[in-house]
């Protein structure tokens, strides 16, 4: 998922958050590279500050990227997933943008600190023999990982990129190797995409991935009505606005122990009930084991895991305290 | 296989860890390894063993450098045929590990077990009684193989007929990672037959209309794995969610009984299930060992394993390392025993954990209901397995509450 369109997304729409609430940090990283990429497009390369692994993730992920602002906004993870230290995001200036990628863009730089949340991944690569990729402008970032994954897994894939024009379309250098596997389509060239003479006939054996604007997946949808339904995988944007971090303590009410804890930003919940001497169980710390599930009795967590769907999210009834957080003032745990 | 000289600062021991000796009581093995240094060269086998906590857990997250593909048992897929057709999880990497696991780890998430919580704490309480009835009896075929077995084979949906070969698959399995020794050759005769029925077990139109298994085939209806893949994602639900459990069970099994005062503190906070379990986990480790394929020079503790060679990591010996763990083997409901490895760590780490903890949990939960005292009522044996610490006797009284 990326932020806030593509070259043919209406102005000022940011992808669709699951659950409620935004990210608090799960992680400081720094900003350690910062590049124009394209026109109006940066990528940032982030690492841990001391240089420690960070959580491993599969293509089609996303992370929660927490502004000095307190602005989060997600992006899809665009780098090579076999470096276990760094994270690269691409992130395009919004026109009509609420400051997060004019604050990206203009101010921030190489050596800062930024809040990072997940990954999590909604747009999964699942196995099959052919792959047919369709990217709109800056969705692009979602399936470069997974051309580099179709690569090693010596699949057979396309990849039909458009764009307003070349200069605005970040990462043709990168997709230069793969030669002929690349059709690179500036619309100011090329005019408007031909989906149905990328797509060909419907084929058991191929799945469709498409990463753009609402125009092109509603195209996408249209052009693929024969395929097995099945077949097309999509990332949505929709216009809504990721809810600012939650920079205040909030109240952990323990049902069963009685006690009450406050749990400060910079802390977990998991620690906050810990130093009141409730041991909860726990492993990864990072929201992907399971280990630290909580029953939730009252109050709406805010989500940080990379476990729950979205329907499980909105469920509300059981949330990973390693990570997860509170959306309001307070939250009555089975604890 | 490729055999080098070890370098010559590197440690280097010619103890057999699945010798009869050594699986009848690893801890001074453990010990000595730990002590030898962050990284030990196994003359025997010609690899290298990381015993320590530090060493096991950095290279159980570490997947770049430290290979599952290759298997993770002693034999190299590199050079050697596997004996079944690889897992596509525990003997996977990415990318082709991703999808598996994603589907796995759904199929026996959170939502899928809520939904069976009520129905084991039934099935244990009703176990409890049966036993309790007896008085005296062996905890292991009555109740910690008992319960897995009335529970899981029908979670995951297989048919009643045949459920006996699932413990000796599971053990030969176990005893496949190992070496070709005694355990293993013994497993040899019965590969075919037990392989065979397990695989028809893993069938579509075999499988209960609901269950695990069915989830999964769901799954492959979805795309999420191709339908050649789901029912060997079935098969390591069979593979690995049977003996593991059974061991883990009889581990705080034997260790509350050998621990009353422990006993007495779970009985007194029954919240503490969960906390019993996983340190149970920890101080016997089911799983003893597993291991990895280096995939290029790696340097660890100042030694550097070479490309294509075989490390076994002892989590056992992680398990009860001083350097992380105060008075390491002391079986105590006052730790906090978060961050073992028994159920490893990284993206390998057990995905059947929560089911392993809903079984024990359901399990103790009924036992500190109806049971005042468990008494060891006679000598206890070990089972001897490449893998997994096991028992094979654990003679008990039950004394109702
Ligand atoms: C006390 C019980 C158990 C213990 C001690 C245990 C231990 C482990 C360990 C140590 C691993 C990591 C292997 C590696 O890193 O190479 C693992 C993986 C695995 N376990 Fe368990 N396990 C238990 C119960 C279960 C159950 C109940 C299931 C099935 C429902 C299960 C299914 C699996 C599977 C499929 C994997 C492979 C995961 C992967 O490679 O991604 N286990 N287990
Ligand atoms: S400890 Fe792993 S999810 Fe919280």
């Amino acid at each position: 998922m990326s932020d806030a369109g593509t070259l043919l997304a209406p102005p000022g729409t940011a992808p669709a958050v699951p659950g409620r609430g935004a990210s608090t940090t799960v992680a400081t990283l720094e900003v350690v590279g910062k590049a124009t990429v394209a026109e109006d497009v940066v990528a940032l390369t982030l690492a841990d500050p001391d240089g420690r692994r960070l959580p491993d993730w599969t293509p089609g992920a996303h992370i929660d990227l927490v502004l000095p602002s307190g602005d989060t906004r997600q992006y899809s993870l665009c780098g090579d997933r076999f470096d276990p230290r760094t994270y690269r995001v691409a992130v395009l200036r919004e026109r009509d943008g609420r400051g997060g990628s004019a604050y990206v863009h203009d101010t921030l730089r190489a050596g800062d600190r930024v809040g990072v949340g997940g990954p999590r991944n909604n747009f999964p690569l699942v196995p099959s023999e052919r792959y047919l990729f369709v990217a709109g402008g800056i969705g692009i970032t979602p399936l470069l990982p997974m051309v580099a994954q179709a690569e090693v897994l010596g699949a057979d894939w396309r990849l039909l990129y458009g764009g307003r024009r070349r200069a605005s379309m970040a990462f043709l250098d990168e997709l230069a190797r793969h030669g002929e596997r690349v059709h690179v389509m500036p619309q100011d060239e090329t005019g408007l995409l031909d989906l149905p003479s990328f797509l060909g006939e419907p084929d058991p054996a191929t799945k469709v991935y498409c990463c753009g604007p609402g125009p092109l997946l509603d195209a996408m949808g249209v052009a693929c009505t024969a395929w097995p339904p099945t077949a097309l995988r999509t990332e949505r944007f929709v216009a809504e606005q990721a809810a600012p971090v939650r920079s205040a303590p909030f109240e952990v009410e323990l049902a069963r122990t009685g006690a009450t804890v406050t749990v400060e930003p910079g802390t977990s919940v998991l620690e906050a009930v810990g130093a009141a001497g409730v041991e909860v169980l726990s492993s990864c710390r990072q929201g992907t084991c399971g280990t630290c599930e909580t029953t939730v009795l009252a109050g709406v967590p805010d989500h940080r895991d990379s476990i729950l769907d979205d329907a499980e999210r909105a469920a509300g009834d059981c949330m990973f305290i390693c990570v997860s957080r509170a959306a309001d003032d307070r939250l009555v745990l089975d604890l | 296989m490729t055999s080098t000289a070890a370098p010559a600062h590197l440690p280097t021991t010619a103890a057999d860890p699945f010798a009869h000796e050594a699986l009848e009581d690893p801890l001074p093995l453990h010990r000595e390894l730990r002590e030898a240094g962050p990284v030990v060269h196994l003359e025997r086998y010609d690899v290298f063993a990381l015993a320590r906590y530090a060493e096991v857990r950095a290279a159980l997250v570490d997947w770049q450098d430290f290979s599952s593909g290759a298997g993770v048992g002693l034999s190299n897929f590199r050079y050697e045929k596997p004996w079944r057709p690889p897992s596509l999880l525990l003997e996977a990497d990415p990318p082709r590990h991703d999808a598996p696991r994603r589907v796995l780890s759904k199929v026996l998430g959170p939502r899928a077990l809520h939904r069976l919580r009520e129905r084991w704490a039934a099935d244990a309480e009703a176990l409890v009684d049966e036993v309790l009835d007896r008085g005296e009896f062996d905890a292991v075929p009555h109740l910690t193989e008992a319960f897995p077995l009335r529970v899981f084979p029908d979670a995951v949906g297989i048919p009643q007929e045949g459920r006996e070969n699932l413990l000796p698959y599971g053990n030969h399995a176990f005893n496949a990672f190992g070496p070709d020794n005694d355990l293993t050759r013994a497993g040899a005769p019965r590969v075919a037959e037990l392989s065979a029925w397990v695989a028809a077990q893993c069938a579509r139109d075999v499988l209960a209309p609901e269950g695990f298994g069915a989830d999964i085939w769901a799954q492959a209806d979805r795309g999420e794995i191709t339908p050649e893949q789901a029912p060997l994602v079935v098969r390591s639900l069979l593979t690995a969610g049977v003996d593991t459990t059974v061991h883990g069970l009889s581990a705080v099994l034997y260790a509350l009984a050998t621990h009353p005062a422990e006993w007495e503190r779970l009985r007194a906070q029954p919240a503490l299930a969960r906390v019993a379990f996983d340190e149970a986990v920890r101080w016997e480790s089911p799983v003893q060992t597993f291991f990895r394929t280096a995939t290029r020079d790696v340097a660890v503790g100042g030694t550097v394993i070479p490309d294509g060679r075989k490390i076994l990591m002892f989590l056992a010996a992680a398990n009860r390392d001083p350097r992380r763990w105060a008075d390491p083997d002391r079986f105590d409901l006052t730790r906090d025993p978060s961050g073992h490895v028994g159920f490893g760590f990284g993206i390998h780490q057990c995905v059947g954990q929560h089911v392993a903890r809903l079984e024990a949990g359901s399990l103790l939960t009924a036992l500190t209901r109806r049971v005042a005292r468990i008494e060891l009522a006679g000598p206890t044996t070990r089972h001897h397995n490449n893998t997994l610490r096991a028992w094979g006797s654990i003679p008990v009284r039950l004394v109702p509450a």
